[in-house]
């Protein structure tokens, strides 16, 4: 039925496992590569920011305090609601990064598989990254990653479902909780993510996705005292500094955009999940 | 209170140290005159002047970075990797043959008891020397990724409480991963920095490789923005660490920062309470309560609290306060008019904002920078004693009634360095452990440091980490170690 006259979504912000509007009743227009219309997506504000760093901080205890196989069940979970939304994805990726099918194919395909890679690396991480110190003394000495807590990522402005995901998964996989600014230009794949992470048993909370833009939200993101880490990743051009700058001011730990867009292809490894990891190290005494 | 325990004086001779009338810095291999004005160091037990230091100018920074940029690019940066290690053995046994000579320097320059000048800090220098000798031909074998690369000049501040322990902290792994160094000593405590000056010379280690720079503020500025510094390593207050992540903003220099702390050490109910009282005297008052990790916090359940603070109270009667040098002495002198000004001030708002203050009868030299252990009790949590960082022989004292709630008292803080628990329940100290939002976490101990054993801060308190393989990573290019 080729007459039949499409139900096309609403694109809103998912804040605290909802889907509200910005608070701010903002919205702007989204175009495909060519500049045609494709939606009206919800501009996010400070207090639309505010909200999503509280509910990331509620979300936190929950999250980090599963176990790291519950962890990265839902994770992969996450990967496998995907696989079943592949087609929306890839003509999401190709109207917004105006992609050929089969690259955007490719930028799905690796989009999922990069959930894979990161759910299976929360039960090792502790193994990996920690360790028992022998310390010159009586002591049981020992010392464990931990999540540093709420994570603002800027995601990249490009690569809106690949770069995102690359961004999003390590911090998740360390145990943080995320309060993420989607690409500017192209947010509508990370709003679809949002509806996957929504029925994928990830808590609300533990993933906020923000559509707007990075220039206006970073600032209070970087400078916010509940906000304990930034990816400057998708920082817009020439303002990294000026982020960085206002994030010392509550010793945030922060990752640095490179000059240009990484190719989000590469091979991870653990460069995105060691920035927001905490070492804590515990020791007692040994004796009877 | 008197003590029921009577001593006879028992000092250090402090022949064994030979301080110079003035000092330059030490660039390049050798002792040079800076170009700043020079600035005198006292010993804060007496206010004599021990000597004159160079202050290191903006031009001796560039000279020194200069030095060690030469260093790392011809001779230290190319060596085989096993002679790097094994000039830090030397320096690790140069330090161990001359511990005497350096713990007695800083306890003149620091004003910290000599035993633990003698028993913690100088052993402890030479084992990270010794620990990351070791380290300089294992680098592929640490699991920090394939390849590590050391990053080039390390800049390094660090601060007055424990000036040869942080310059080993500092150094070792620096070295070790191939790096070379410009470090600026506290300016109140920059004579063990230059002893060490002559380690280096002794160990014949080559030229440029650490450079040491005096100075105050404004020599550490130069170094932490010099723009061909690759590393900053900052131990010190939060204030500053805050500055220097601004001024490393958006340039390419990997970061490190140990920066202030509040830790809560807390005491269930059931904890054996000599034991406990030990502890907690061992937190707060070793070396003056100078201790970014000291537990000026103390947490104590609410059914034991009197019992507690009774047996505190007898127990810091019996702490001996004085001479630095003197073997018998627990309490040394306050590091500088200026900190002893601060605890002042802090300890004069506990009282104005509602705490007790208790201090032990003890009589204090006339001379020299002197505050005695001190105990605040009815302290509320939103009192500036129970928030800020006093950095002296100064605890507050609040109560508690759960584990939740004290988690909840403990984690309230924007540190995050370490912190105590005191119970016989094992699973109870891994649960709280487990919850407390801290770097260090001690379950009935308190204040041990050991060159494998990783030590920073969450929240506020900084950074990265010292110490242990993950020490390695905030100087490899690459290293995906946290």
């Amino acid at each position: 039925m080729n007459d039949r006259l499409a139900v096309r979504k609403t694109y809103k912000l998912y804040v605290n496992g909802a889907f509200p509007r910005s608070e701010s009743g903002r919205t702007y227009e989204v175009t495909d590569s060519r500049g045609h219309f494709l939606a009206n997506a919800a501009r996010a504000s400070r207090k639309d920011a505010r909200d999503a760093v509280v509910a990331a901080r509620g979300a936190f205890g929950k999250w980090s305090g599963m176990t790291a196989y519950n962890r990265g069940q839902v994770l992969y979970r996450v990967a496998e609601v995907m696989e079943g939304r592949h087609t929306q994805f890839c003509a999401e990726v190709e109207a917004g990064e105006g992609l050929s099918g089969s690259k955007a194919r490719a930028a799905v395909d690796a989009a999922i598989d990069r959930w894979v890679w990161y759910a299976g690396w929360t039960d090792k991480l502790g193994a990996v990254l920690g360790g028992s110190n022998p310390v010159a003394g009586p002591y049981f000495d020992f010392s464990i990653p931990e999540p540093t807590g709420v994570v603002a990522v800027l995601a990249p402005q490009q690569s809106s479902l690949l770069g995102l995901v690359s961004v999003l998964a390590p911090v998740l996989a360390a145990g943080n909780t995320a309060v993420v600014v989607t690409s500017k230009q192209r947010p509508l794949p990370a709003v679809t993510l949002g509806e996957v992470l929504a029925t994928s048993d990830v808590p609300g909370g533990v993933v906020n996705l923000l559509t707007g833009d990075a220039e206006e939200l970073g600032p209070w993101l970087a400078e916010h005292a509940d906000v304990d880490g930034i990816d400057l990743t998708g920082a817009p051009a020439g303002r990294a500094m000026e982020l960085e700058r206002e994030a010392a001011g509550t010793v945030k730990r922060v990752v640095r955009p490179s000059a240009t867009e990484p190719d989000w292809s590469a091979d991870p490894g653990l460069s995105r999940i060691t920035p927001f990891l905490e070492t804590k190290t515990v020791w007692h005494p040994i004796g009877v | 209170m008197s003590s029921p325990f009577q001593y006879a004086p028992a000092p250090e001779s402090r022949s064994i140290v030979d301080i110079a009338p003035s000092y330059g810095l030490f660039i390049d291999g050798e002792f040079v005159d800076g170009t700043g004005e020079a600035f005198k160091t006292v010993n804060p037990a007496t206010e004599e002047v021990l000597t004159e230091v160079s202050a290191g100018s903006a031009a001796d920074v560039d000279r020194a970075v200069a030095a060690a940029r030469r260093a790392f690019t011809r001779t230290w940066g190319p060596m085989r990797p096993a002679d790097r290690g094994k000039y830090l053995f030397r320096i690790a046994r140069l330090l161990q043959e001359r511990a005497r000579e350096f713990a007695v320097l800083e306890s003149l320059d620091n004003g910290k008891p000599i035993r633990e000048s003698r028993d913690v800090d100088i052993p402890l220098a030479a084992a990270h020397f010794f620990y990351h000798a070791g380290w300089a031909d294992k680098l592929d074998f640490a699991g920090l990724g394939p390849n590590p690369r050391p990053l080039g000049v390390a800049g390094q501040v660090i601060p007055w409480n424990f000036p040869m322990l942080m310059l080993a902290w500092k150094v070792a792994p620096a070295l070790a991963t191939g790096n070379t160094v410009v470090l600026k000593p506290a300016e109140t405590t920059p004579l063990t920095a230059l002893l060490f000056a002559e380690i280096c010379q002794q160990a014949d280690l080559p030229p440029g490789v650490v450079n040491i720079v005096t100075g105050a503020g404004d020599t550490g500025r130069a170094v932490v923005e010099h723009g061909d510094v690759d590393k900053v390593a900052f131990t010190g207050s939060t204030e500053v660490g805050k500055s220097i992540a601004r001024a490393v903003a958006g340039t390419r220099k990997s970061l490190t920062l140990e920066l202030g702390g509040k830790a809560a050490n807390i005491v269930f109910d059931d904890a054996p309470i000599d034991q406990a009282v030990e502890g907690i005297v061992q937190g707060i008052f070793f070396n003056q309560g100078h201790v970014c990790c000291a537990g000026s916090r103390l947490l104590v359940q609410e059914n034991i609290h009197d019992e507690v603070i009774a047996s505190l109270q007898r127990r810091i009667g019996t702490l001996r306060v004085g001479d630095p040098l003197d073997k018998n002495t627990d309490i040394g002198a306050i590091n500088s008019a200026e900190q002893l000004a601060r605890i002042r001030e802090l300890s004069d708002y506990g009282e104005a904002e509602g705490a007790n203050r208790w201090q032990p009868a003890c009589d204090l030299p006339d001379r020299g920078y002197w505050f005695p252990p001190t105990v605040f009790t009815d302290v509320s949590p939103a009192h500036r004693i129970a928030r800020e960082e006093v950095f002296g022989p100064v605890l507050s004292v609040l109560t508690f009634r759960t584990p939740d709630e004290a988690v909840a008292k403990a984690n309230n803080s924007t540190y995050g360095l370490s912190a105590g628990i005191w119970t016989e329940k094992g699973s109870r100290i891994l649960k709280i452990a487990d919850q407390l939002r801290a770097g260090v976490v001690w379950a009935n101990t308190f204040n041990k440091f050991d060159p494998t054993s990783p030590f920073g801060g969450y929240k506020q308190s900084g950074y990265g980490r010292e110490g242990g393989r993950h020490g390695l990573t905030g100087y490899l290019k690459g290293a995906t170690h946290s």
